[in-house]
């Protein structure tokens, strides 16, 4: 619950993110809105000597219309999503799943770049975004920008392909207005992180704390284009999945849970019906 | 009108909303330095060497100390002989998070860093943390001096064997009542100041005299210049009774470093140093006719005492064999228990102590007898209730004679509320509906012993006495002050007390303050648990208040020259009968009485003070019944809680808006230990495995339903308020609903038993037809 010793910087513009990024090295972490490496911090799991504070860049925090994408600002903070009826009418499963991350407290603080860069397979908005098949939007100190499908980004349990050097700076979400879509989270507690939780929008099925990142259901989704029930196509759900037994749940009961809430998010989705 | 029974708003409320409270933490006296412990990392060990060079080096570091250095200190008092707990662990350690050196520093962020830096070497030992287990022959000893792991052992004189088997049936179930975390949100802090003028410990504690007088013992200090305050105190539910190393050793460090010290424990250090609840196992037998007439209990309870007994801790298992055969009229009971020392954190007090684990059990064994006889539970708890008509009732064990009762009216006024009659009609019509969820009613007519104040009732626990003492004071404007030497830690006393005291005195309830928690201020106390508050302590401030007024009126007669029997006090006066206008006012009574000129011969100045130790003949049984319907979702296993009705007889209620407030704060934790918590440990390594509120899982306000709150009222004989305590009423009552509630969902699945918590996966595994 005492961090150990860490210097706190504030810096007003990515530029200046990345500069201090290089600087520091291994040594930094950004800090956005605080709550998924604070708590790491005060238990000790995460020991950084810099902490990098972002959370005064400014024009980082917004969402528009670009295209046929919706995009969102890093420092969007999850009750802006939840709130936003740009974001309820374009991508109606992104301010749903908001909406469910932690407790009022938290989502007035987290933000979606905080959330992703930690890479927690048992959260919210990794698995929607895989789900939406947006694209991760990274910059480098020498300005080199990328954008990364979701589903390429996590690559293990809190590890992604962002760069040492590299800060996220935006995501690119497809608009999926109308199209079906429908999130399942089972927690042990009403406020908690996901036994196991499945998102469907627009044909793409996908799976949380189902393996060490955000899961693509794939078998899911061809049987549903191939014609199956959503019972028949939910019984292949646990295919390819890696579930760890915990205090929360066996790695059994994950499985099968993996199976109702797939059959449970196809429906309210629309398919298999 | 009468205060007692109102809802009134609580006293100490703008202070705690307006975050205007002051707890051990907000305390920062200038200088002040910060102690941490380095906490064993093994569950048994031999310590081998502790190396503290690196953290001797680190900035703002005052110093280290082992158990080497308190080697002219006995260890924590209170515990068996031969089987004491050190200050510090010495030489070998057994549980995981016990203390084993203590690091002093400028900044709570140094001694945190310091702590970190402390090298410890240990050999390993084989741990036990089961509490079967390490009773059995192959375990590793914690004792070894001692020569087993079993502390304390009761056998029964008769193990009815004979009664159950001349009964139509007979039934057997193991139940484990897990181990729980008392989890307030203030965990533990002192900060102990130790001055030319002797020691002041703010402590955050539910019973500072208690402290105080073993403190000073300990320390071998006069206790005048030994004063023990807990000011605010942010929840204890039983876990702050123990002594704790700190509470020791930090007075010790401010009287060497003459400085202020000042220790505030971590969640994750709670969570491993501060006692846990329960944990006991029961092998419960019951005969019983094919009426549903239950003839014999038997009752076997192994009590896990964690890695050092506690005199709380040892006594759970009597409380649990007391209660056990709840509110039932059960020919013949017998009960034994053992007591066993295991590697984990120590074992005492929480919420309801020894009462829930009974009421748990004898409340699932009668719906036990209600499946196996085909019976409705109801129907089977109305065959075998203690009649209303049997009070005094003298049960199988001496010293417990229920004081009074009616069960059969809270169980009718229960299902009334619950609508018993239309959930089992719903029950049956979507029983065999594959897309509605599995719905079950789950009943408890629990009973519990409360109201701590027969002579004895606490000195088996460590307590000095068992009596409260309550002392009221008027000022010379005729506003009063009450000390209590109960200290609260959330319950409210300066609201219930202030309005016993207005009821009695005739003071408006503004002009009333209540102090407590200060052995500099407040008379010898014992403190607050086992819901003894309203029922002993609340009853001392009535006394001394009718001794005070009586006073007061006698006053008042002589400066009115009138009558005493002709006086009545109304509107904070005290006023003539039938003489309108001749009157005069609490503030001139009180006024007049610290001039002795207007005083009536056998009264002195500053007479209008009364100080006053109760001690009841007897304990209080509140009881009550409680309901709980759940929903099961049919594919996941996920109970929901639907409903839950608790209606409870704690006799007199002083303010039914507290009385409520703490049924619900209970019931919350009866539904967390039904289905959410449980302390685990590896049993391999006897590493704790919920360290954290991430891993324990206490439930939030989203996971508990609406209470539909009711009750009966039958007064308890014992005090003179009739008040028998609320306190843990909810703890007591709510796991054997819930569990019972599902159970009943799962009624045709073929399974009779499910131990806490009841998780989803557990019921998934029962409708998956599978082995539980």
């Amino acid at each position: 619950m005492i961090p150990a010793p860490f210097r706190h910087i504030t810096v007003e513009t990515v530029e200046e993110a990345l500069a201090a990024l290089v600087e520091f090295g291994d040594e930094a972490r950004l800090l956005a809105g605080g709550h998924s490496l604070l708590p790491l911090m005060k238990l000790r799991l995460a020991t950084p000597a810099v902490l990098i504070d972002i959370s005064g860049i400014s024009g980082m925090d917004t969402v528009q219309v670009d295209g046929d994408h919706l995009l969102v600002g890093a420092l969007t903070r999850h009750r802006t999503l939840e709130l936003s009826d740009l974001v309820a009418r374009e991508a109606p499963l992104l301010g749903h799943v908001a909406g469910l991350v932690g407790d009022p407290q938290v989502r007035n603080r987290g933000t979606i770049g905080g959330s992703i860069a930690h890479a927690d397979p048992a959260a919210d908005l990794p698995c929607a975004l895989v789900a939406l098949d947006g694209v991760v939007g990274l910059r480098s100190v020498t300005g080199a920008q990328r954008e990364v499908r979701a589903e390429e980004f996590f690559t293990g349990f809190w590890s992604s392909v962002m760069e040492p050097d590299e800060m996220i700076t935006h995501f690119r979400i497809p608009r999926t207005g109308s199209a079906g879509w429908a999130y399942e989270k089972y927690t042990a507690r009403a406020q908690d992180w996901a036994t196991v939780a499945v998102a469907c929008v627009a044909g793409r099925v996908v799976l949380g704390a189902m393996s060490d990142t955000p899961l693509r259901a794939s078998a899911v989704e061809q049987a549903i284009a191939s014609g199956a029930t959503a019972a028949e196509a939910a019984l292949t759900a646990h295919e390819g999945t890696n579930p760890s037994g915990d205090l929360r749940a066996s790695a059994e009961y994950r499985a099968h849970l993996a199976t109702v809430l797939t059959e449970r998010v196809l429906l309210r989705s629309g398919y298999g019906i | 009108m009468s205060l007692v029974g109102a809802r009134v708003l609580r006293k100490e409320d703008p202070r705690l909303l307006t975050g205007q409270g002051t707890f051990v933490d907000d305390i920062q006296p200038v200088g002040c330095l910060h102690a941490a412990f380095v906490m064993s990392s093994c569950a048994h060990a031999e310590l081998v060497s502790i190396d503290a060079r690196a953290a001797l080096a680190m900035p703002g570091v005052v110093g280290v100390w082992t158990a080497a250095d308190f080697l002219d200190y006995p260890d924590l008092p209170g515990g068996l002989p031969e089987l004491e707990r050190p200050a510090l662990a010495r030489n070998r350690v057994r549980f995981a998070g016990e203390p084993l050196a203590v690091v002093v520093a400028e900044s709570r962020y140094q001694v945190a860093d310091a702590v970190a830096a402390v090298e410890v070497e240990y050999q390993e030992l084989d741990s036990v943390t089961d509490v079967t287990l390490a009773a059995g022959p192959d375990a590793p000893l914690l004792f070894e001096h001692h020569g087993s792991n079993v502390i304390t052992k009761v056998p029964m004189l008769d193990d009815l064997e004979r009664e159950l088997e001349r009964c139509d049936q007979r039934a057997h179930l193991r139940l484990v009542n897990q181990r729980c975390a008392a989890v307030p949100i203030e965990a533990s802090a002192c900060l102990a100041d130790w001055g030319v003028e002797g020691l002041t410990l703010w402590a955050t504690f539910q019973a500072p005299h208690h402290l105080r007088n073993y403190l000073a013992t300990w320390l071998d200090l006069p206790q005048n210049l030994c004063r023990v305050i807990a000011p605010d105190v942010g929840g204890g539910f039983g876990a702050k009774i123990p002594w704790y190393p700190e509470l020791f050793i930090a007075p010790l460090l401010s009287k060497w470093l003459r400085r202020p010290v000042k220790f505030t424990q971590t969640r994750s250090e709670a969570m491993v140093q501060m006692t846990h609840g329960r944990d006991q196992v029961h092998d419960v037998d019951v005969g019983f006719d094919n009426d549903g007439r239950i003839k014999a209990l038997r009752f076997i309870i192994s009590q896990n005492l964690g890695a050092y007994p506690d005199p709380t801790g040892l006594g759970l298992a009597v409380l649990t064999s007391w209660m056990a055969a709840g509110c039932y009229d059960i020919a013949k009971v017998a009960t034994s228990f053992r007591t066993v020392v295991t590697n984990t954190t120590p074992v005492a007090a929480y919420r309801g102590a020894g009462r829930p684990e009974a009421a748990y059990s004898i409340e699932r064994m009668v719906d036990l007898v209600a499946l196996r006889t085909g019976l409705d539970p109801a129907e089977v708890r109305r065959r075998n209730f203690i009649s209303p008509k049997a009070f005094p009732y003298k049960t199988h064990n001496d010293p417990v004679v229920y004081d009074s009762g009616d069960f059969p009216q809270a169980l009718a006024e229960c299902l009334r509320l619950v609508d018993y009659e239309e959930v089992r009609r719903r029950q049956a019509a979507t029983r065999n509906d594959p897309d509605a969820p599995l719905i079950g009613v789950g009943l408890s007519c629990w009973l519990e012993i409360a109201g701590f104040g027969p002579n004895g009732s606490l000195e088996g626990f460590g307590h000095l006495a068992s009596w409260e003492s309550a002392q009221v004071r008027i000022h010379p404007d005729g506003s009063a002050v009450v000390f209590a030497g109960s200290s609260p830690h959330g319950q409210g006393h300066e609201t219930t007390f202030a309005q016993i005291a207005s009821d009695e005195l005739g003071i408006p309830f503004d002009r009333i303050s209540v102090r407590f928690g200060d052995t500099a201020t407040v008379i010898q106390g014992i403190g607050t648990m086992g819901s003894r508050g309203v029922p002993t302590s609340g009853s001392a401030v009535k006394m001394a208040s009718v001794t005070v007024l009586g006073r007061a009126k006698k006053i008042a007669a002589h400066l009115l020259e009138a009558a005493e029997e002709d006086l009545e006090v109304l509107d904070n006066a005290f006023s003539v009968r039938g003489t309108p206008g001749k009157k005069v006012s609490w503030g001139d009574v009180a006024w007049a009485s610290f001039q002795p000129l207007r005083l009536p011969e056998e009264l002195s100045a500053g007479s209008l003070e009364e100080r006053l130790f109760m001690e009841s003949p007897n304990f209080s049984y509140p009881s009550g019944a409680y309901a709980c319907v759940v929903e099961i979702d049919r594919r996941t296993g996920r109970i929901t809680i639907d409903k839950m009705v608790l209606i409870d007889d704690c006799g007199t209620v002083i303010n039914p808006l507290l009385a409520e407030g703490q049924v619900h704060g209970g019931v919350a934790q009866g539904i967390a230990q039904a289905l959410f918590e449980q302390v685990v440990f590896d049993p391999d390594s006897g590493q704790p495995q919920t360290t954290n509120l991430i891993d324990y899982l206490v439930p939030s306000a989203p996971d508990l339903p609406d209470y539909v709150a009711g009750r009966i009222t039958t007064l308890c004989p014992n005090n003179p308020l009739g008040a028998k305590g609320i306190g843990e009423s909810g703890a007591v009552g709510a796991p054997a609903a819930v569990v019972n509630a599902v159970l009943d969902a799962l009624s045709g699945f073929g399974v009779e038993h499910l131990d806490m918590p009841v998780t989803s996966e557990k019921v998934w595994h029962v409708l998956q037809g599978g082995q539980q």
